[in-house]
């Protein structure tokens, strides 16, 4: 035993994050995957490195000089709006609200979903009927309804889109995590873990919240998506700032400034087309990390 | 029954004094009936003892509630009558009380792959126990140290691997680790080898004497299989929907059984010898929901089926329950024992106590 | 050996496609069954005792690639047409499937699952095929009353009597049983031995019986084969290679499970190191080398083959064959063996001694 002591306590421990490693290599074997992630990633940048070329000369309707509702020159790509800012631009400072507003949803969405799934899950018995009957309850309610009633109440804004979405799209995930929860729990390791001395918090955090992370990435990137869908849905009903630049509320503004009228497909189309590829990306990304996180794939040699 | 003075004879094997590790007293476990269903009596009334250093084999068919009589023993489940006892102490079970109690009694289950967390390297499966009791101090060292006394030598080899990458022996070691980890003083082991290919078995049964010869563990091994108890118990305790029809020293129980059951459970286990006549009971076991009256085994006795009338008269075993038997050990002065109306009359030279109803 | 025998197994490999590269499951399996005869074959995981078993009938899946010759009252099942193959499935050779339990349909009862392969074979009419099938499921034990309930509502006992009964509903000629009594308690097991027993008695019908443990093959089979990785390294009248077995493996596998009264086996259990290899990481030489505890330098480098052990027996051992012959074909394979064939060492302990 003494050559044990000799070495180092850390020239015992196995190596850290071996198993996140072997994820991220499985993953980039992925091409779809490491598309999406390509598309997305280019994204993430533009929006993040926006404000260093596009300021208020660009957005303020007030500063800006372009040709009005113009279609796309050598000037502007993708042409002007009727206020006569640049459609590239206003595509590109888009993209940080509405990428923003998708993923704090979905964070939300997530974190709300998760707690009450594995709880219910867990605990059954009265706790668990009880937090399923809300759910349900919540599951009953008419998802736009809601959200729109919801944006009116709260007042116009990111906040409040952000808040309608995420109330009205933590029951799936709830519903999905329990289910998941139940079929772990059943699992002997987790009666081992029982019998080693774990408690309630101690089973449902590190038992099965890793058991069930897969289903949770997996869901969240399909969740993004949805909230994306959902943001564009609510503002381009109206319920957004105005005066704020998100792609629902440009095409908010496309059509109810007339550009359905007048032709203007340079104001109509990218908003749509930059929704369905960042929607798209996350839908590739998502099914690859299904695909590598699934449990089958454990079992292999 | 209270403890007697040991013959010498009659003593078990393992240590001085009367104190056993681990004890139950006339357990019982009911489930609650659902839908208008009768309430199971998983266990209906059970004494057992395990002495320090000392493996007792419990044997069973499904459904005689052996597996629910193990997790009584480790806690996981609460009984619904009587007592368990570790070393004298009656199970305390509120939440702190009971972890500490696990440090003490730990549990190897049937299926090592599905008892083994897939997201969990070795490392961390067999770390888990310290780190829920908080006895983190020098755990690289407790780590390897279980892995190599669980037989996974050199344990840095098997440190990184998960559950998947391991054979169903190996994963049965790293769970036994797991369990050695705590330190316990007793092991309760439900099945573990009915899963493992049939070389890998004995590798396994091997590792639990070897803990027992050389950490004193006692250990309960729950099975079907009357071989496993031949080849590692020291006692063997036989269940039948509930309730231990039989128990004794293993060379007293299996080389001459006294109860019907055991007897018919003997004479089906192949046997090279060309006259072999196994005694087949006819159906199967009745569920613990619908349990018959009187001795639980007479529809399927084949003493009784074969009881001339006024011998069934007398015996009445469709109507006259039988007694718990007691624990069997060297401390209650008895070594072995039946429950049976129709018990044969025992030969003179016969040296052990026999109860009989 | 008269005439054409039910089921002549020549060469047959089972290689299926994997990620990684071809997995072998069965390389060059070959035996012989008669009518009425009983052939135990047992191993381990990773042996192909199943995969051998289903691939008789070509069911073993569509990534398996399958050669060899499986004839079958003289016609190669592995090459006749769909048809035939259709035909002759059930209704000459029957499966009991492992896992029989789960293998029942859970919304049909079981009188309707046995009436479909009679009706479907032999073109009876529905209600007659209902009479044949209530008497089947009666000459397993399952009383009249309970043949239109469902398989939930069985047991497990009961329900392995309704895949035996099920097995015989088109009257076969040979029935292949993957592992039948597995997952049954030892009391229903002997129950379900003895129904096998008795219907091979009355109907002459062959039985192909796989399972992993020696001593249930041992009573219930006339011969016994041994798998290990893919090929058979024993085979021979089941009763003889239990008690005298000239394979290492045979002789570890039927130590495992130890005779009761047996002072050799008190408190002394047997088992094997290492593990049954995977099929992906087969070795050169004799597979089971890395564990035999009677391993020569020979059998790390050469292959190995069924050669006679016996009367009627063979065995694919290196210490089966006798000096002469070995150094004689030791030195017809040139390049084979690289390094000295070594003479095996006459063990007193193995030759004939068998178990201790």
């Amino acid at each position: 035993m003494t050559a044990l002591d000799a070495r180092s306590e850390t020239a015992l421990l196995p190596p850290r994050f071996a198993g996140t490693r072997r994820f991220v290599r499985a993953f980039l074997h992925r091409p779809s995957g490491v598309a999406g992630l390509a598309v997305l990633a280019f994204c993430t940048i533009l929006a993040l490195v926006a404000p260093l070329f596009i300021g208020p000369d660009q957005l303020d309707v007030t500063r800006v000089n372009g040709p009005l509702l113009a279609p796309p020159s050598a000037h502007y790509p993708l042409g002007t709006d009727q206020a006569g800012r640049s459609v590239l631009m206003l595509l590109i400072w888009g993209s940080r609200e509405s990428l923003r507003v998708g993923v704090i949803a979905t964070l939300l969405t997530m974190v709300i979903g998760t707690a009450i799934g594995i709880v219910a899950g867990h605990y059954g018995g009265i706790v668990g009927r009880l937090l399923m009957h809300v759910t349900d309850w919540f599951i009953a309610l008419p998802g736009m309804p809601l959200a729109i009633s919801l944006a009116a109440v709260l007042g116009q804004g990111e906040t409040s889109i952000t808040v309608a979405i995420a109330v009205t799209s933590w029951t799936a995930t709830a519903r999905l995590v329990r289910a998941q929860t139940l079929a772990v729990e059943a699992r002997p390791f987790v009666e081992r873990s029982r019998a080693l001395g774990a408690g309630h918090t101690q089973i449902m955090l590190r038992q099965v919240l890793p058991n069930v992370m897969p289903l949770i990435l997996v869901s969240s990137t399909l969740t993004i998506a949805g909230a994306m869908l959902s943001e564009a849905t609510l503002t381009f009903l109206g319920l957004g700032d105005p005066t704020s630049v998100t792609w629902g509320e440009m095409l908010n503004q496309a059509f109810f400034g007339g550009a359905f009228t007048d032709d203007a497909w340079w104001y109509i189309l990218p908003p749509g087309l930059a929704i369905l590829i960042v929607v798209l990306g996350f839908t590739l990304v998502g099914r690859a990390v299904e695909y590598v996180l699934n449990p089958r794939m454990e079992k292999r040699p | 029954m209270s403890a007697e003075e040991t013959p010498a004879a009659l003593a078990s094997p393992g240590g001085p004094g009367d104190v056993p590790e681990l004890e139950v007293r006339d357990l019982h476990v009911v489930y609650p009936g659902r839908r208008g269903r009768s309430p199971a009596r998983a266990v209906d009334g059970v004494n057992l003892r395990i002495g320090r250093g000392e493996i007792v084999a419990l044997i069973g068919e499904s459904g005689c509630g052996k597996s629910t009589l193990a997790r009584a023993l480790v806690g996981l489940i609460r009984p619904t009558g009587g007592q368990v006892l570790y070393q004298g102490t009656p199970l305390d079970y509120s939440g702190r009380a009971l972890k500490r109690y696990r440090r003490h009694v730990q549990l190897v289950l049937q299926d090592p792959g599905g008892a083994l967390n897939p997201k969990q390297n070795v490392y961390d499966a067999v770390a888990e126990g310290p780190r829920l009791h908080r006895l983190t101090e020098g755990l690289p060292q407790t780590v390897h140290g279980s892995l190599a006394r669980a037989g996974l030598r050199p344990p840095e080899d098997f440190v990184a691997r998960y559950p998947h990458e391991l054979s169903g022996g190996q994963q049965q070691r790293v769970v036994i680790a797991g369990a050695l980890a705590l330190n316990p003083s007793v092991l309760v082991a439900d099945e573990p080898v009915a899963s493992l290919d049939a070389s890998v078995r004995g590798e396994i049964l091997r590792l639990l004497l070897d803990l027992r010869d050389g950490l004193g563990l006692s250990a309960l091994v729950v099975s079907h299989d009357l071989g496993l108890a031949w080849n590692i118990a020291d006692r063997v305790a036989v269940m039948y929907l509930g309730r231990v029809v039989e128990q004794g020293p293993v060379e007293q129980v299996l080389l001459r059984p006294r109860h019907p059951y055991t007897q018919a459970l003997l004479s089906v286990l192949p046997d090279a010898r060309p006259d072999w006549r196994p005694t087949l009971l006819a159906g199967e076991p009745p569920d613990p929901t619908a349990v018959p009256p009187g001795c639980r085994f007479h529809p399927r006795c084949p003493r009784w089926a074969a009881a001339t009338g006024e011998r069934r008269a007398a015996a009445a075993c469709d109507r006259r329950e039988l007694p718990v038997l007691p624990a069997v050990a060297a401390a209650t002065g008895v070594a072995a024992a039946a429950a049976c109306h129709l018990l044969e009359p025992m030969e003179p030279s016969e040296p052990t106590i026999l109860e009989n109803a | 050996m008269n005439g054409t025998a039910l089921l002549d197994v020549r060469d047959l490999t089972v290689t299926y496609r994997g990620a990684g590269g071809p997995i072998p499951a069965v390389r060059g399996v070959g035996f012989r069954l008669e009518r009425g005869d009983t052939l135990g074959v047992a191993g381990e995981s990773g042996s192909g005792k199943s995969t051998m078993a289903l691939s008789l009938l070509r069911l073993a899946g569509t990534s398996a690639k399958v050669s060899g010759q499986v004839l079958f009252e003289g016609e190669d099942l592995l090459t006749v047409r769909w048809s035939r193959l259709r035909a002759v499935r059930w209704a000459g050779a029957s499966v009991v499937f492992q896992g029989a339990m789960n293998a029942l349909n859970p919304v049909r009862t079981v009188l309707e699952q046995i009436v479909e392969p009679i009706v479907l074979h032999e073109r009876t009419r529905v209600r007659e095929a209902a009479r044949r099938a209530a008497d089947l499921l009666e000459s397993v034990g399952i009383p009249r009353r309970r043949m239109r309930s469902h398989p939930h509502e069985f047991s497990g006992g009961q329900r392995q009597r309704v895949m035996i009964a099920m097995a015989l509903a088109c009257d076969p000629d040979l029935i292949i049983a993957d592992e039948p009594t597995t997952a049954l308690d030892v009391m229903v097991q002997a129950q379900i031995l003895e129904l096998l027993a008795g219907l091979v008695r009355d109907s002459r019908v062959a039985v192909i019986m796989i399972s992993h443990d020696l001593s249930v093959l041992a009573h219930a089979c006339d011969r016994l084969a041994v798998m290990y990785a893919g090929r058979i390294v024993e085979l021979g009248p089941a009763r003889q290679v239990i008690a005298d077995p000239r394979h290492p493996y045979t002789r570890a596998l039927s130590r495992a499970f130890p005779t009761i009264g047996d002072p050799a086996s008190r408190l002394a259990p047997s088992g094997l190191a290492g593990d049954p290899p995977r099929p992906t990481e087969l070795p050169e030489g004799c597979s089971f080398a890395a564990r035999c505890p009677v391993v020569m330098d020979a059998c790390r480098s050469r292959e190995t083959e069924l050669w006679p052990a016996g009367r009627d027996r063979t065995a694919a051992c290196l210490r089966v064959l006798p000096d002469a012959a070995d150094a004689q074909t030791a030195a017809a394979r040139s390049s084979a063996a690289p390094g000295p064939a070594a003479a095996p060492e006459q063990d007193p302990d193995l030759e004939g001694a068998g178990a201790e």
